[in-house]
């Protein structure tokens, strides 16, 4: 168990790509850090520099109190779990689980002890004498995670380990993994594309875009308080409205309303505003506040995702399914709830009223439109 | 397995058709004949045979000579096998691990392949002639008088060497992709539970190499009983007698040049059968321990 430090870390390949640049994460021992973002955002390029199965360009990573660049993956005391297993087809469930502690003049009945443990944790005692052809994916990826159980590393690395499992395995292997790593305590480093893993998993989420860092914090203060546009549109589902308005003075003017805020912004003119979809709420005719046309509806069975159009601005409301849709729709959002980013940089600024949440909904104006 | 329909019965024999003529003309109709004329003694000039059972086969097993020649089938074959599979593996996991300039690496490498047998005879006999051989000079630099065609010894190692040398491209080229094939996350798997790379390609790369690895068993050993004619026959001939052949040569020899027709048939005959139970063997306790993906 080790703490692990990054630090000013980029890859720079030989054709001048930065894939990542200048990325420091501080993660404690213990600790679930999930790193998300969409595909070529560089997490794995990041995971496989501190596997040591990529070369860092630049900067530092420490495992412990040791600086590891120049050392060999089998010496860093990590251990990684694959997107598509990497088990040894041509050696059994129990060979595959000890190959890396027998590797490492571990004593035989050392071995068998910690291979015992580690299959009866995930289940595995009765597919010891298997091949992995003959397992399924769960069992192949329970046997990954068994590989990295057994070695009692300071550190797991998980490369995307749920996304060739169907949906309903990959929920049972969410829990599985987030269980079994509170229990063992291992500090760990998971990778993945998908938002809602990255959610539920995370001690703290780590969200890169284009190499770089774009926030770090736990789930539920991303999630509430997204640093950029891009977090915000990618943390959550559905995705933020984002939506161009204009500040007047302690006025936001959004499609055609107008809504008093009741403290100014730090900013003024032309603005991104994020909304939430299950903040907004519906109201029948124009009781509401921003006149709202309906596009299209999904229906999620515990809730309806309602497209739309706001003035000329697409907006989607996330609303219990059991309210009936109206003929003609409004749609209110308290202001506490509102998100301002800055419309060039998509940076967030911070206001006063933010997060003061009301307990009903303020009276906005409508402007005449 | 999918079960393709044929609107006719007959079509799929049909499609076969030309497969099962070039074989039953060139391979079972030859086969037929030897074992037939095998049981006869022929009159080189063509005027009949008389049967004489198993005379031939008895004469060539116990000839000291035709025992000898086998000894050293044997030695060449294992020699041969051996050492063209370990530099072409060898050579075949250098090359995966070039980054820069493979490809340059790689086609140098598999260009001797191009060359016909006789030629590559012919040009191991350039690196072992006499006068302007370079492998010669270099054993005189080291004190070793070479004398290819007249020593037994010299001839039987430029024969291995030229033989090799010929084969080492064919080996590497499956071994190469055989290696690309084993998925890079379980050589980095591996890399992570093991630190010594030569333990990681005796535990992980040569097993998953297997299946390739039986298939190039099989191939050279057939070379280097059959397909290596070319390189002996441009070697050895027209010079004097004894230099080292191999059982296939000595078919020729007796056959073509001796006009012994039926001990050349008895000798071809127990050539199939060695080869037959060759196979067999490699099939029945080679191929288990073989890990097919």
């Amino acid at each position: 168990m080790a703490s692990i430090g990054i630090k000013d870390v980029s890859k720079i390949y030989n054709g001048g790509v930065t894939a990542v640049s200048s990325v420091s994460i501080d993660i404690a021992d213990g600790e679930f850090i999930v790193l998300v973002g969409p595909s070529g955002c560089g997490k794995s390029t990041l995971l496989r520099m501190v596997a040591g199965l990529e070369a860092i360009s630049e900067g530092s990573v420490t495992i412990g109190d040791r600086v590891v660049n120049e050392v060999d993956p089998a010496d860093r005391d990590i251990a990684m779990v694959f997107q598509n297993y990497a088990l040894y087809p041509h050696m059994s469930v129990y060979e595959n689980l000890a190959y890396g502690l027998k590797n490492r003049r571990t004593p035989k009945a050392e071995i068998d002890a910690r291979v015992a443990e580690a299959a009866r944790m995930l289940e595995l005692q009765p597919y010891l004498e298997r091949k992995p052809r003959a397992l399924s994916g769960g069992q192949r990826q329970r046997v990954a995670m068994g590989r990295a159980i057994v070695r009692k590393p300071s550190a797991f690395l998980f490369d995307e380990p749920l996304s060739n499992l169907d949906a309903k395995l990959r929920v049972s292997m969410r829990g599985e993994i987030k269980r079994l790593q509170r229990r063992v305590g291992t500090t760990s480093i998971y990778v993945t594309h998908d938002q809602l893993e990255a959610m539920t998993l995370a001690d703290r989420l780590v969200v890169l875009s284009g190499g770089k860092i774009e926030q770090i914090g736990r789930p539920l203060d991303v999630y509430h308080r997204p640093a950029t546009t891009f977090v915000a549109s990618f943390i959550g589902s559905p995705a933020m409205n984002l939506v161009t308005g204009e500040l007047h003075g302690s006025k936001l003017a959004l499609g055609p309303a107008l809504i008093d805020l009741g403290a100014t912004v730090p900013t003024q003119g032309a603005v991104t505003v994020g909304l939430r979809a299950e903040d907004l709420h519906i109201h029948d005719g124009t009781k509401g506040d921003l006149p709202f046309r309906i596009d299209y509806v999904e229906e999620l069975g515990s809730q309806r995702l309602v497209h739309g159009v706001v003035g000329d601005q697409p907006l989607v409301a996330a609303i219990p399914s059991e309210i009936p849709l109206p003929e003609t729709a409004s749609l209110s959002i308290a202001t506490a709830k509102l998100h301002f980013f800055d419309s060039k940089s998509g940076q967030r600024i911070d206001w006063v009223g933010e997060g003061a949440i009301a307990a009903s909904i303020p009276a906005m104006e409508v402007a005449a439109s | 397995m999918k079960r393709v329909q044929f609107s006719s019965p007959y079509l799929p024999y049909l499609f076969i058709a030309p497969q099962m003529a070039i074989i039953f003309v060139f391979f079972y109709w030859p086969s037929v004949q030897a074992i037939q004329s095998s049981f006869y003694l022929e009159d080189p000039f063509g005027f009949g045979s008389t049967f004489v059972g198993l005379s031939n086969y008895s004469d060539a097993l116990g000839s000291v000579q035709y025992q000898s020649i086998a000894r050293f089938t044997l030695l060449f074959t294992v020699l041969v096998t051996f050492l063209s599979l370990g530099i072409g593996m060898l050579l075949a996991v250098k090359a995966d691990a070039v980054l820069k300039g493979s490809s340059t690496y790689k086609t140098l490498l598999i260009w001797v392949y191009a060359i016909a047998p006789p030629v590559a005879g012919l040009m191991g006999m350039m690196f072992f002639d006499q006068h302007i051989g370079p492998l010669v000079k270099l054993a005189a630099f080291f004190g070793w008088d070479m004398k290819v065609g007249l020593n037994y010894n010299d001839t039987a190692i430029a024969m291995i060497i030229v033989s090799v040398w010929k084969q080492i491209p064919y080996n590497f080229i499956f071994i190469l992709s055989g290696l690309q094939g084993i998925p890079v996350s379980i050589r980095e798997a591996a890399a992570i539970d093991c630190r010594s790379g030569m333990r990681r390609f005796w535990t992980m790369t040569l097993p998953l190499l297997a299946p390739t690895a039986f298939f190039l068993l099989i191939i050279n050993m057939t070379y280097s009983l059959f397909d290596t004619f070319g390189v002996i026959d441009v070697m050895v001939k027209d010079k004097a007698a004894n230099n080292p052949i191999t059982l296939v040569y000595k078919v020729y020899m007796d056959g073509f040049r001796g006009n012994d027709l039926g001990g050349s048939s008895a000798q071809s005959v127990i050539l199939m059968i060695v080869v037959f139970v060759l196979t067999i063997f490699q099939f029945r306790f080679i191929e288990r321990r073989v890990h097919y993906n």
